[in-house]
């Protein structure tokens, strides 16, 4: 991983100062989750933007429930402080909105917020989702929420970030592993996305009696990519959480992958996941631990060219490995027993990548496949709810690996800085945002793509 | 006493085999069995877990290395509170770890144990030359100033010269190549037929390669992923126009048929398999590959006698056959350890002789010829090197998961080694 200097330079105290003089963007530092953390560092504020709001209550007795002081009253003072005291989070109900002239409230609420959420503080809006509405104001209203968000986003200063949560009609109960997800740092470098939620019919699930400390306790985790990278840190991540874990990589890599494994006290698999038979080996070797739960599609690789001088063993392997093979082991998964093949309930979480939604030079290979997972995510979800079992997928940004290291330094600095939290993000990013997928608790988010990237402008 | 139970062969995992002084030139015994344990840790789950007990050795040992698989699994993930002890056969030494593993899972002493072997001829231990040791320890022994001066006043540059190890039978002085020259001349082993067995070792190991049939056996150490002295391209024309370089005693040199290509080479590397009984392995879902069914060692006197060095498994073999009341044909799968590709075909002929089956054997009827496609089918040392130690617990693994992917069947390791003497054993699923 390469040393981010701009960010020790502007982070000291000669550099702040020769920043602050010559304009130089800071650099925040970013609030990242640690076990035994609570989830909010201060108080919260609540807001509804309309009578119709009906997720409020639900957000009211997630926080309590998470030992968060919420104040609803925004004049009112917090804790020995005065009405204008930092807060860590702010969290509006903006659900049912009638018209575009509802918006004013979110404005309302919003603005006092932007300069009163701290550093990593958290801003959430939830609402309704567009495509659930007929009459074209209420959806105009609905989708102006998305433009507000991703625009605050870019205004928030400190490492705080402002989120777009859509909540299905109905699935207001549904949204606590959200919540906290958004709320905590575990979504320190996602910022100016919008999720749905209970968007697939048919879901089913609980939070409830979950140990938020160690939300997959007792779940089999099988991990592609694992020996090194991002999917080291997943297996980790999940490790950490209370999964066991079942690391795979190719044979070539097994000193690094049996690394990992005996890190996180899990299982080697050395395996070509594009070979024949790649599932079934994976289901064979899982029914040591009783089956699976949790599958992470992690495993990815480039041979980036310009697509003029492209060859088709070069595509064929990249398209291959980032998607045939998931296809592959998807098909496996679904067809399995509940018993010892894929649990009903499980979860599948694969990597897309921003070069996926904007397109990368350099990378119509890699970019293909990258969508083309999407494509997956979508057309899976479905089939997965009768199950019910779901499947999401991450896509990072620029995130500081072995990968973007070996980057030219221009590049390199140009994909930290051009982003609104104005730095590149970590694995552990990428693997907390998978982890919170791989959550029982997350049952009722299903087919979602979701940015970890800090914003980055890049196809924003 | 209630009849024994079987032991089972859960898995294994081996780093792939370095010719020396290449890719492990820098790694020791130690690096290389703490790096094969901790990728069966991997493989297994078994990080923090106690196994019954670790056994493993080395031929080549440095006498810091006195307690080499203690220090191997302290090093490891595996608890810390997992007992050990090495064991030494010479390149019997891997077999009969799992042989003495086994035997204590059977009498129900373990349940679970680790056999396994490790050998570098490229971190070999040098010692200082006997006369240099002598003037050393008189020094030591002195009581006085004067008493270290006028013992270290014995000192002579000749003494410098280190003694360094060799592949050499101490009561003869002949390499064990010269001896198995000897061997192949009496049973007019052609070189020819060396050569192919030769070439078909090195095809079968490529093929079980590319079939991926090492991916759960092996873990990549040091950037290697292949035992590097694979030659997948290798042919019996091409090992033919080597030059021999063992000679029998005396012999006609015209006549030498044993080359670099049909000899093992000098290897590193460490080899470890997983035994268990059927429980433990139920427990955790686990496979059952093969059963260790029943082992037997024989030595020779090749230094009195007239027997050749690597014959013992000839002698071995027949007392195990007879004690099971099977034939040498009851086998699906044959692993004889081509420590010289003349060494396999003069045990075979041996095997086939009425000759020596009736004097030296004392049976009525030679033990007969085996089905060769039924041999080393995916591969053997002469493709995949022999670090001593280690051999055995690479063939126990390879055996029992070729029997496990035929869906069953029974199948003989024969194993000779340095000193006159043989290790064998039978799988079977």
């Amino acid at each position: 991983m390469s040393h981010d200097w701009y960010s020790d330079f502007v982070n000291s105290g000669f550099g702040r100062a020769v920043a602050g003089n010559v304009g130089l963007p800071p650099v925040p530092k970013l609030r990242r989750w640690q076990p035994g953390q609570p989830l909010l560092s201060g108080a919260a504020l609540l807001g509804t933007a309309t009578a119709d709001g009906r997720v409020a209550k639900v957000v009211r007795a997630v926080l309590a429930d998470a030992g968060v002081e919420v104040h609803e009253d925004p004049a009112a003072p917090i804790g020995g402080g005065s009405s204008s005291s930092k807060v860590a989070a702010a969290v509006l109900d903006a659900t049912g909105l009638s018209s575009p002239r509802d918006l004013a409230a979110v404005q309302q609420f919003l603005t006092p917020v932007m300069r009163r959420v701290g550093p990593s503080g958290r801003i959430l809006v939830i609402g309704d989702v567009p495509a659930q509405a007929e009459r074209p104001a209420v959806r105009a209203a609905r989708r102006s929420l998305e433009g507000l968000v991703r625009s605050a986003a870019k205004e928030a200063r400190y490492g705080a970030t402002v989120n777009l949560v859509h909540v299905a009609d109905g699935a207001e109960n549904d949204l606590e592993s959200t919540l906290r997800f958004f709320l905590s740092s575990r979504s320190a470098f996602v910022d100016g996305q919008r999720l749905d939620v209970g968007t697939v019919p048919g879901y089913a699930g609980s939070s409830a009696g979950t140990d938020w400390e160690h939300p997959v306790t007792g779940k089999v985790a099988v991990v592609t990519g694992a020996a090194r990278g991002i999917g080291r840190t997943v297996a980790q991540t999940l490790a950490r959480d209370g999964a066991t874990v079942v690391a795979v990589d190719v044979p070539s890599a097994g000193d690094a992958l049996a690394h990992t494994a005996n890190d996180v006290g899990g299982t080697a698999l050395q395996l070509d996941i594009t070979s024949d038979g790649a599932g079934e080996a994976i289901l064979e070797h899982c029914r040591r631990h009783g089956g699976i739960d949790i599958v992470v599609h992690n495993a990815g690789i480039t041979r980036d060219k310009l697509l003029a001088n492209q060859d088709t063993d070069r595509w064929n392997s990249v398209i291959d490995v980032n998607l045939n093979s998931q296809l592959a082991i998807n098909d496996l998964l679904l067809a399995s027993s509940d018993d010892d093949g894929f649990h009903r309930g499980g979860r599948i979480v694969t990597v897309s990548s921003m070069a996926g939604i904007a397109g990368n030079r350099g990378q119509t290979s890699y970019g293909a496949s990258k969508a083309g997972v999407i494509g997956l995510v979508e057309a899976t979800a479905p089939l997965l709810a009768d199950k019910d079992a779901t499947i999401n997928a991450v896509a990072p940004g620029f995130i500081e690996t072995a990968m973007t290291a070996a980057m030219p330094v221009g590049t390199r600095e140009a994909g930290r800085r051009l982003s609104s939290l104005t730095q590149g993000g970590l694995p552990i990013d990428v693997a907390e945002t998978i982890a919170w997928f791989a959550q029982g608790a997350s049952y009722a988010i299903n087919g979602q793509v979701l940015r970890v990237d800090g914003q980055n402008y890049l196809g924003a | 006493m209630a009849s024994p139970r079987r032991a089972a062969v859960v898995g294994a995992n081996r780093i792939p085999f370095a010719r020396s002084n290449g890719a492990y030139a820098r790694a020791s015994n130690q690096d290389m069995l703490t790096a094969a344990l901790d990728g069966l840790v991997a493989r297994f789950g078994l990080t923090e877990e106690r196994m019954g007990e670790v056994v493993a050795g080395a031929v080549l040992k440095h006498s810091r290395d006195f307690n080499l698989t203690r220090e191997a699994v302290l090093g490891s993930r595996l608890s810390a509170a997992t007992p050990t002890y090495d064991v030494q056969q010479a390149c019997g030494t891997g077999l009969e770890a799992a042989i003495l593993v086994a035997n204590k899972i059977a009498l129900g002493q373990i349940e679970v144990g680790i056999a396994g072997g490790v050998d570098t001829t490229s971190d070999a231990p040098i010692a200082v030359n006997d006369d240099l040791r002598e003037v050393l320890l008189e020094a030591n022994r002195a009581k006085s100033t004067a008493g270290v001066v006028k013992a270290l006043a014995g000192l002579r540059p000749g003494q410098l010269v280190p003694e360094i190890p060799a592949n050499r039978e101490p009561r003869t002085g002949m390499a064990m190549g010269e001896h198995a020259a000897i061997t192949a001349a009496h049973w007019g082993v052609e070189r020819t037929a060396q050569d192919e067995l030769t070439a078909r070792s090195h095809q079968n190991l490529a093929k079980a390669y590319d079939a991926g049939f090492f991916d759960d056996l092996m873990t990549p150490f040091l950037g290697l992923t292949k035992d590097n002295n694979l030659r997948a391209d290798s042919t019996a024309e091409k090992l033919g126009k080597l030059k021999p370089v063992f000679f029998p005693a005396g012999g006609d040199k015209a006549e030498a048929t044993m080359t670099a290509g049909n000899s093992t080479p000098l290897t590193d590397g460490a080899a470890t398999v997983l035994l268990a009984s059927d429980e433990w392995a139920a427990e955790r879902g686990l496979p059952v590959l093969a059963h260790l069914v029943d082992a037997e060692t024989a030595a020779v006197d090749y230094v009195h006698g007239d027997e050749g060095l690597l014959m013992a498994p000839a002698y071995a073999v027949p007392r195990l056959l007879e004690r099971n009341g099977l034939t040498l044909q009851d086998f699906d799968f044959y692993e004889i350890h081509e420590a010289f590709a003349s060494t396999v075909l003069a045990t075979l002929a041996a095997w086939e002789s009425p000759q020596f089956c009736k004097e030296r054997l004392g049976l009525d009827a030679p033990l007969g010829s085996i089905d060769r496609g039924k041999l080393n089918v995916h591969g053997s040392s002469l493709a995949a090197g022999h670090p001593f130690a280690a051999t055995g617990a690479r063939i126990v693994p390879t055996l029992a998961k070729t029997i496990h992917q035929n869906g069953g069947g029974r199948g003989l390791i024969s194993i000779c080694a340095a000193g006159g003497q043989g290790v064998v054993a039978i799988l079977e699923a």
